[in-house]
Parts: C-alpha cells; sequence; structure tokens
C-alpha cells in the first residue's frame, strides 16, 4: 500500500503535505509538495493558512484558533475540559477526542455536522438507559411504536411484546 | 460465557453459503459506532483506560445473548497470521492491528453462529457488526439492533440529546450507521456503463469504494456501496435507502448483461471460459489476477454459460485465496512467489471438487468439457 505520492499539482515532486477538509458531504485529502502547497497559501510550518477555498472544517477550525473570534453562543477556543483536545489536534487527525467535545464544541460542531449530513438533529434510534435523561418521553414512544411496527412486520413477536409493555410504561408514566 | 483465545478456524465465513441476489451481491454488511460514557474515545485514550474500557466491554459481552458461547480474541496476544486472517475476513478492519506502540487493548467479540460481533476499541469503544450473504440488509439490521439494545442495556453509551450516539469522527455521528453491499457490476463495466451508475450513486448520497475498503483499487469488478451520511435520519431510513438504489444497481446491471449476450456472445463466452481455463490449470497467481479471473467465471455462472462451479465455491475462494488464509493452509510464511504457487494450486483443487460433485466437466452443453486433469483434448 505504501507508495512514493507526488503532488497532485506539479505531479512532480513528492507530496508532503496532506490536507484532509469535508466540503458538502464528501470528505478529501489533497496530496502537495511543500513548493505548490506555499503557492496555494498551505504549508507544513503553518498550519494556520487557508486554501483559496476555505473548506467547512478549516473554516470551522479556523474558528476555533481565532483570537477575538466570538459568537453570540461564545464559541470555545480553550481546548476540551475533559480530553484536552485542542483546535490542533482535530485539524491533524479529524477526530473528536472525547464526548464531551460535542458539549464544549456544540455551536461549532453544529454547522460543520449540518455541512457533513445536511442535518444536525439526530432521528434515529433513541438511547433509553438509567443515565439517559427522558425528558422526551413524546420522543421515545413514537421510536418505540416504529420499533414495534418493524418487529412485528418481520414477525419478531417477542421483541414487538417486549416494546408494547415498555410504552405502556411511559405512557402510565405520563 | 464467552471463549478467549479460541483458535480463528472457520468463523465469521457464513456470508460464503450466499443470499437473495447471490450472484450479484456477494454479502451485506452493517455496523454502529458506540462509544462509553465516560472514557476518552480510545484514540485519546491511555493504556489504562483502554484497558479498562475493554475489560468493561468484556464483561458486557459475556452477559450478551447475542454472543453467548461466542467468541473473544485479544489482537495483542492473537498470532500475527490469524490477525491477518480476521483482516481477511473483513471481521476486523486493518486501523485494529496496524502498528501501536505498546498494548492496543483491541478486541473482536463474534458469535457462535453468525458473524455477528463487536470490534473493541478500535476508533470508537465498540463497532458493533454484522455481516451476512446476499443482499440481505434486514437481516443485518435486525442482528445489529438486537446486539446494540443488549450491550445499551448493559453499559453506559456516550449519547447527546440532538447529536444522538456520538463517535469519534464527526461523520458517523447520530445513528452511527454504515451499511454495505458488496456488489459484482462486470456487465456495467464491460458495456462502460459503470461510470455513469457510480456517479448515480454518489447523487444519491451514498458513497463506492473497491473491495478492499477505503482508497483501494476497485478489483476484479467488485464494488462496495454504502450509506454516506448518518445523521438526521433513521436506521430504517438509511438501510431502505441503500437496499433501494442496491436494488436499481442489479437492474441495470442484468440489462448490461443481457446486452452482452446478444451483442457480443462469442466475446463473452470466450472471455468466460478463458477465465475459467487458466484459474482451472495455473500453476502460478496473483490475488489481483485471480480476483480478476473469478469475475469472469462469476459472470459465467450467473449467466449459465458455466455450470460449475458454485456461487459457494466462488466466495470460498475470494476469502481463502488471500495470503494469510494459504499461510495458515501451509502452515508458515510464504514469500510471494510461494503464495502464487499456493494460491493456484489451491484454486484448482477448489475447482476440480465442484466438477466431480457435478458429475462432469463444466460443459455448457454445447461443447466438451476439458479433461479435468489431463492436457486439454483440443479443439
Amino acid at each position: 500500500m505504501e507508495r512514493p505520492m507526488l503532488c497532485e499539482d506539479c505531479g512532480e515532486r513528492q507530496a508532503e503535505v496532506h490536507l484532509t477538509s469535508i466540503e458538502a458531504d464528501e470528505m478529501t485529502t489533497i496530496h502537495l509538495c511543500a513548493g505548490c502547497a506555499s503557492r496555494r497559501g498551505l504549508s507544513s510550518d503553518a498550519p494556520q493558512a487557508e486554501a483559496d477555498e476555505k473548506p467547512p472544517l478549516v473554516d470551522f477550525l479556523a474558528q476555533l484558533g481565532a483570537p477575538g473570534y466570538r459568537t453570540p453562543e461564545a464559541v470555545s477556543t480553550e481546548p476540551c475540559p475533559f480530553c484536552g483536545i485542542s483546535a490542533a489536534d482535530f485539524r491533524r487527525t479529524g477526530r473528536v477526542g472525547c464526548s464531551q467535545c460535542y458539549v464544549h464544541f456544540e455551536p461549532q460542531l453544529r454547522g460543520l455536522l449540518r455541512r457533513i449530513h445536511g442535518s444536525s438533529q439526530h432521528a434515529g434510534k433513541l438511547y433509553l438507559s438509567d443515565a439517559t435523561d427522558i425528558s422526551d418521553r413524546f420522543g421515545q414512544i413514537s421510536s418505540m411504536r416504529r420499533r414495534m411496527k418493524r418487529a412485528i412486520e418481520t414477525e419478531d413477536f417477542e421483541t414487538a411484546a417486549e416494546l408494547r409493555d415498555r410504552i405502556h410504561e411511559l405512557e402510565v408514566q405520563g | 460465557m464467552s471463549q478467549a483465545g479460541a483458535p480463528v478456524a472457520d468463523h465469521g465465513l457464513g456470508w460464503i453459503r450466499g443470499g437473495e441476489e447471490a450472484e450479484i451481491v456477494l454479502s451485506s454488511r452493517i455496523r454502529v459506532a458506540r462509544n462509553l460514557q465516560g472514557f476518552p474515545f480510545p484514540g485519546r485514550a491511555g493504556l489504562e483506560e483502554r484497558a479498562d474500557v475493554a475489560e468493561r466491554i468484556r464483561a458486557a459481552v459475556d452477559r450478551a445473548e447475542s454472543l453467548e458461547s461466542g467468541f473473544v480474541w485479544d489482537i495483542d496476544s492473537l498470532d500475527p497470521v490469524d490477525r491477518e486472517i480476521l483482516v481477511e475476513r473483513h471481521l476486523i478492519s486493518r486501523d485494529l492491528i496496524a502498528g501501536r506502540k505498546g498494548p492496543s487493548s483491541a478486541a473482536l467479540a463474534l458469535a457462535r453462529e453468525n458473524s455477528t460481533g463487536i470490534m473493541v476499541n478500535e476508533e470508537d469503544h465498540l463497532r458493533l457488526q454484522a455481516l451476512v450473504g446476499g443482499l440481505e440488509l434486514d437481516l443485518a439490521w435486525r442482528q445489529v439492533d438486537r446486539l446494540d439494545e443488549e450491550i445499551g442495556a448493559l453499559l453506559p453509551l456516550a449519547y447527546h440529546h440532538q447529536f444522538g450516539f456520538l463517535t469519534a469522527c464527526p461523520t458517523n455521528v447520530g445513528t452511527g450507521l454504515r451499511a454495505s453491499v458488496l456488489v459484482h457490476l462486470p456487465g456495467l463495466v464491460l458495456t462502460k456503463e459503470i461510470s455513469k451508475v457510480l456517479e448515480g450513486i454518489s447523487q444519491v448520497g451514498l458513497n463506492y469504494r473497491g473491495l478492499y475498503g477505503e482508497g483501494s483499487e476497485v478489483v476484479g469488478n467488485f464494488f462496495q456501496i454504502s450509506n454516506q451520511t448518518t445523521l438526521g435520519k433513521t436506521e430504517e431510513d438509511l438501510i431502505e435507502h441503500l437496499g433501494r438504489v442496491t436494488g436499481k444497481v442489479i437492474e441495470y446491471e442484468r440489462s448490461a448483461r443481457s446486452v452482452l449476450l446478444t451483442e457480443a456472445p462469442a466475446v463473452l463466452e470466450d472471455k468466460v471460459w478463458r477465465a475459467y481455463g487458466i484459474l482451472r490449470t495455473a500453476r502460478s497467481i496473483a490475488l489481483e489476477e485471480m480476483m480478476n479471473l473469478l469475475s469472469g467465471v462469476r459472470l459465467g455462472v450467473s449467466l449459465k454459460l458455466l455450470k460449475t462451479p458454485r456461487v459457494e465455491t466462488l466466495n470460498e475462494i475470494l476469502v481463502r485465496g488471500q495470503v494469510a488464509h494459504l499461510e495458515r493452509a501451509a502452515g508458515g510464511i510464504l514469500d510471494e512467489q510461494d503464495a502464487d504457487v499456493c494460491r493456484a494450486t489451491f484454486v484448482r483443487d477448489k475447482l476440480a471438487i465442484d466438477e466431480r460433485d457435478a458429475g462432469r466437466g463444466p460443459a455448457d452443453g454445447s461443447s466438451d468439457a476439458t479433461a479435468v486433469d489431463g492436457p486439454p483434448s483440443g479443439g
């Protein structure tokens, strides 16, 4: 799998700068040599530099690092208090460090998620554990109804009965 | 109770027996990404935290009904060939075994009767997954959903009221679900319609890639199609969408094949028989060549130009013709040349067994079968 990668701009020199960006729904990586990277305004020494057209992830990360930048929701420039991940770590790996990052960087992440997924609101399975807050009882009930319907369709009557009981419990509580 | 450190043996190969549309759809896979509350994600966790997470998951695995009497392999203590075997069976990702310093606390739990399992401490703490034969996304989802319910009841999972299940990569957040099908599309490749179809696939919010996953070249006309987004839609919607698009792709592939059969039957037949002839007689064969020829034979079997081998045999060769599987069979490490020789022998034997089981050569009825073990009869 390891083969020398050539610069995508000049196609001659070995690529040294690898920029991963998430644009529209796609994650792309461009590979450039140092010369072409600096011509594009990118350099491995100056990770703050931006490409001509700022991809959303770079945009998002620039916001994290930009001094004085504040939205009304108080965009956080501090590292995550739980795992200590910084904007630079995120930029390098494309990964957040822990579940608290989603709370800590929430305002920025919401925008990023909307660009990646076209939505920032989960619509799938609800998680019902003792530790989860159960304020969204209506949502839970409708999710369980949906799963019960599917269970009946697939003749999984045991699961269907279990769900019926749980729905009943929630309705009684309400 | 699960068995730790049991031999890798034949586990996780149930998919090769096929399912709906097995001639075109090799397998359906679904995974969901989950993380434990209160621990940094594996990429950010220290050795002790990873070990702690692995231990908690291990305890839950022992109690999860779906995995009852199943297996658990600790990747750190697994023989390197066995690790590769698990990668070749698509039960663990290459990332899980990629050169980490020190112990990784990575593990694989696998059910006894099917390919439902959990990859532990990869990019996320848990990747719950199921791999089944043919176009059976609903079956795979039922298995994963059930395991998810069991694990979620035993372990507190990282969940956010707005973002859903939280994952290390923002591209997985929400449902954490990736559903994929592995399809064989030689008709579309030969009629040069494939780029249009692939373009269509990306336009409807799905991804495609080669058999070996991310960034890999397409080999043997095998394509993996999967959902791209994970947030904002229900699991059922994501799966149904992939299933519907796959159904369309199958339709296009079928019509491409019938065009080939009407417009260029001789060329097609020649291609299929040459592919079979080489696989049946070669004394040394590289993996990529084998995969490309298997594609020709699979097409021939599907169009009934060949009577043997069975689709199951083709699937099995695809798995066991890979290096680590050949090494396990040979009982030692093989260099490239030796592997090519072992591969050719393995393939010849497998095809011969199917010919014998069918009671005759792989004739199409219009021509005589080539002698099984002797030189070609000529003509």
